[in-house]
């Protein structure tokens, strides 16, 4: 049911009950507020989960009589069990990268921001939208239940690599009912996200306001477009492999079971399956999937960069083109993270080489974000300062990669700390100061109040210093030869040096998580207390700037026109250093219309 | 706030690049040709990175330290330079892909170059937590094998006691002896789930796979004792699925073989 553009003037009431106005809402506000507070639900998870790894990784030998009244298997006797580790970093990853990276910048800020800036007054399917929300609630409870279940949460990595995830228990704990949950929680998941994606796209091209034309979109609009168009291609993908793999668990299937397995002395019943075809399904998502957590954290970046450097953003279209770009190659470099897996070296050459190319429109971004930065009047705010984090987290996360591309030098580093650390920075941390630069740009708007700017400061340089101190030395301990996902890597001489770090990544890991108890308190405090925001307190320029804060039920009074582009700053000869995209033509001095 | 943030930018860089280039001399020990071509060319990328990651770290904080707001001034007003976005962006997609061709050397000696009939061949069965090793015994001949005779004491990479060139081959667990100086060819495969055959020392790793027997390369230059792991999650035991490669002299080599195949 698409709701069409009412009538000029028009007094829209909320719905009366708390049930349909809070909770079951159509509010496309309201829906993108529960998904960025179910993304801080997520973060406080997946946040313990990976402390507890982080002590582990220190204190290999440690003995924890505290936590072990907590969880009673995980530390039986005090002791961390090596199987409660891996299902840590299994469920750390899941709920990482699809509850938080996914849920946040765009179920929550995408929702709540793309018909404001586009001017419209809702998604274009506001009950699929409300859906979409149930639906990703549902499948986060699912997962947390796997914690619950016999056997405890699976540990098949947040990739779930057959036959370790297809065969069930007898390949250890966790693979029974929990890996069940797993599958079960992303394809619901899948489900959520593709009825988002559809409305994203529907909403963009077909409810923009008069004088909206693609042309004058922000980017943060042209990043949740392209994100939503990634969405909708590569999730379905995912379900379906994920169908398939739960048949193969539960049905008696063979997708991904060949012939002739024997676990723990026992002959397995299939035949006829590859293990790589659901690696090659998986990545066809999973490539895609890194790309839907950080676009929206450029989108993001390029706007507020845009908004404090008081300058129009470097190289609009140059801009839209390499998200684009970026996007298109995504969907062409999933055998980079199979070049061990077996697949045909040949292959692996051919996506080797596309990858490095995906360094073309990164490198793009990059030039712009400083162009847009040159002979700027730079205004720190705490939303700026995280905007700037990103662009040195992205070159740093991003510079990495050309090492992972490659594939002979992968034949060392690939499975080692080297590939958490870069991942860690570009589509973890990056893509959360993202996140972070959007809370402190946007926080005003959705609740009417101003988070404090002093705690936020703090919050940002503590937790930048931070986040470096943990994930640049795991590059190193890669180098060393350390691999990934081990619950102790003590008995091994030639990693003596990679052990070392272990102690300092934790104690820099425990501090930033302290750290982020700043921005809680920031946000329960200046929700309630917070100092008022007026209509526009940043003087920024795109249409959700021209309402009330919070707005009102949907956004605008009478339908807005659009005249300018959405970076008109400094202009001169203007009156003020902004030009509103709803500012009458004349606002724009003669000289410099188009 | 500017000079603070730039500063930081520019610490974090020179620490970066410092454990970087500190954990460059510590990387494992090389013992094989393709080690040395992998080591050059991860050398080469980290050159390359570090002056992009200097320069792109150290530019960012100079806008931010040069540019900050002040009072009253505006700022230029520009919507881009294409010169400056198509030249820079091209420089870079060059060095990229140069890089990227470079890469591609090693790879291709290693995977695609025709197999070395005098090669040492060697097969290598993973499971949950151990590593089968079998050599095929004087014949040159691996004997037949299947899952259905698979017992973890008596017959653990499942040999058909009716092929006759399976008799003398010899079988061992987590200690893959290699002879210095001569090509040898491994056969990887797996009994169960996935696993992942990483020598550090040769700087190389392949999956090993259920289903699938896949080729993996190398010859060892250096005599000595080398440690074997495991790089791909494959259940509770992944971090103890350990074991030893041992590079000996030849007459050492067949002694060893003698030794391991008992009476």
């Amino acid at each position: 049911m698409a709701v069409q553009h009412q009538p000029a003037v028009h007094h829209p009431e909320p719905p009366s009950g708390f049930l349909r106005r809070w909770v079951f809402s159509t509010d496309h506000k309201v829906i993108g507020i529960q998904y960025w507070g179910l993304a801080i639900l997520a973060v406080l998870v997946g946040m313990t989960l990976s402390a507890l790894m982080r002590l582990q990784l220190a204190f290999p030998t440690g003995t924890w009589p505290t936590l072990a009244k907590i969880f009673k298997t995980g530390f039986a006797g005090g002791v961390m069990a090596p199987e409660f580790y891996i299902s840590l970093v299994t469920m750390h990853g899941t709920i990482m990268v699809f509850y938080v990276l996914t849920t946040a910048p765009m179920g929550g800020f995408g929702n709540y921001f793309l018909p404001i800036q586009i001017g419209a007054r809702d998604m274009a399917f506001p009950r699929l939208n409300m859906m979409s929300f149930w639906v990703t609630f549902v499948a986060f409870l699912v997962i947390i239940a796997a914690f619950f279940v016999e056997g405890g949460a699976p540990m098949g990595g947040w990739t779930a690599y057959p036959p370790l995830s297809a065969l069930g228990s007898i390949v250890g704990p966790g693979q029974g009912a929990g890996m069940n949950l797993w599958i079960i929680s992303i394809a619901l998941f899948c489900i959520g996200s593709l009825m988002g994606a559809l409305n994203f796209l529907a909403t963009t091209l077909g409810m923009r306001t008069q004088g909206m034309s693609l042309g004058r979109m922000p980017l943060t609009v042209w990043a949740w477009f392209t994100t939503a168009v990634l969405a909708l291609l590569s999730f379905p993908v995912l379900m379906g492999a994920g169908i398939l793999l739960l048949l193969d668990r539960n049905a008696g299937t063979s997708f991904f079971v060949p012939e002739g397995l024997v676990v723990s002395g026992k002959m397995i019943d299939h035949k006829g399956g590859s293990p790589l075809l659901w690696q090659h399904l998986f990545w066809f998502f999973g490539h895609p999937e890194v790309y839907i957590a950080i676009l929206p954290g450029m989108g993001a970046t390029s706007q507020i960069l845009s908004v404090f450097a008081r300058k129009p953003i470097f190289g609009y279209r140059a801009m839209i083109g390499a998200l684009f770009a970026i996007g298109l190659l995504g969907f062409f470099v999933w055998g980079h993270h199979m070049f061990m897996s077996g697949m045909n070296p040949t292959t692996a050459i051919a996506f080797s080489l596309l990858t490095l190319t995906i360094g073309v429109p990164s490198a793009m971004k990059t030039f712009n974000w400083i162009g847009t930065l040159w002979g700027a009047q730079i205004r720190f705010t705490t939303a700026m300062l995280f905007a700037l984090g990103f662009v040195s987290l992205f070159v740093s996360g991003g510079l990495t990669g050309l090492f992972l591309g490659q594939t002979s030098i992968d034949l060392f580093l690939h499975d080692t700390y080297f590939v958490v650390g870069h991942f860690h920075l570009i589509m973890g941390v990056a893509a959360i100061f993202g996140m972070f630069a959007g809370t402190y740009y946007w926080f005003p708007k959705m609740f009417g109040r101003h988070l404090n700017e002093k705690i936020g400061k703090v919050h940002f340089f503590l937790t930048l210093v931070g986040v470096y101190c943990i994930f640049m030395p795991m590059h190193a301990q890669g180098m060393f030869g350390h691999p990934r996902r081990y619950y102790d890597s003590t008995s091994y001489a030639f990693l003596k040096p990679a052990q070392d770090m272990h102690l300092f990544i934790t104690i820099a890991a425990l501090s930033t998580i302290s750290v982020q108890i700043l921005f809680f308190i920031n946000l329960l405090w200046s929700w309630k207390k917070g100092p008022r925001a007026g209509k526009n307190p940043w003087e920024a320029t795109t249409l959700e700037w021209i309402m009330e804060s919070p707005p009102p039920f949907e956004n605008f009074h009478a339908d807005p026109v659009v005249h300018h582009g959405p970076y008109e700053y400094s202009v001169p000869g203007a009156k003020s250093d902004y030009i509103m995209q709803t500012d009458p033509p004349d606002a724009m001095p003669a000289g410099h219309r188009s | 706030m500017g000079p603070l943030l730039a500063i930081l930018i520019w610490g974090i860089t020179l620490w970066s690049v410092i454990i970087t280039a500190r954990a460059n001399g510590g990387m494992p020990h090389r013992i094989s040709d393709a080690a040395n071509q992998i080591n050059a060319q991860f050398f080469t990328t980290l050159v390359v990175v570090a002056i992009a990651f200097v320069l792109a770290q150290g530019l960012l904080g100079w806008v931010i330290l040069r540019y900050r707001g002040r009072a009253g001034q505006r700022a230029s007003y520009n919507h881009g330079n294409q010169l400056v976005e198509v030249g820079g962006t091209a420089v870079v997609g060059v060095v990229f892909v140069i890089l990227a061709i470079l890469g591609q050397r090693v790879w291709a000696n290693l995977h695609l170059g025709a197999a070395n009939p005098n090669a040492v061949a060697i097969e290598i069965t993973g499971e949950q937590f151990a590593w089968n090793i079998r050599y095929p015994g004087p014949d040159g001949v691996f004997g037949r094998t299947m899952p259905a005779l698979y017992d973890a004491i008596s017959n653990p990479v499942g040999l058909d006691p009716k092929d006759a060139a399976g008799l003398d081959d010899i079988v061992t667990l987590n200690t893959l002896a290699v002879p210095v100086n001569q090509p040898v060819e491994l056969r990887l495969g797996s009994k169960d789930v996935l696993h992942s055959f990483f020598l550090p020392n040769l700087w190389i790793k392949q999956d090993t796979v259920p289903g699938m027997r896949i080729p993996l390369r190398f010859t060892a230059r250096e005599a000595g004792d080398y440690e074997l792991l495991c790089a791909e999650l494959c259940g509770l035991g992944h971090y103890r699925m350990k074991g030893a490669l041992r590079v000996l002299p030849a007459d050492q080599y067949a002694a060893w073989l003698v030794e391991t195949k008992g009476p």
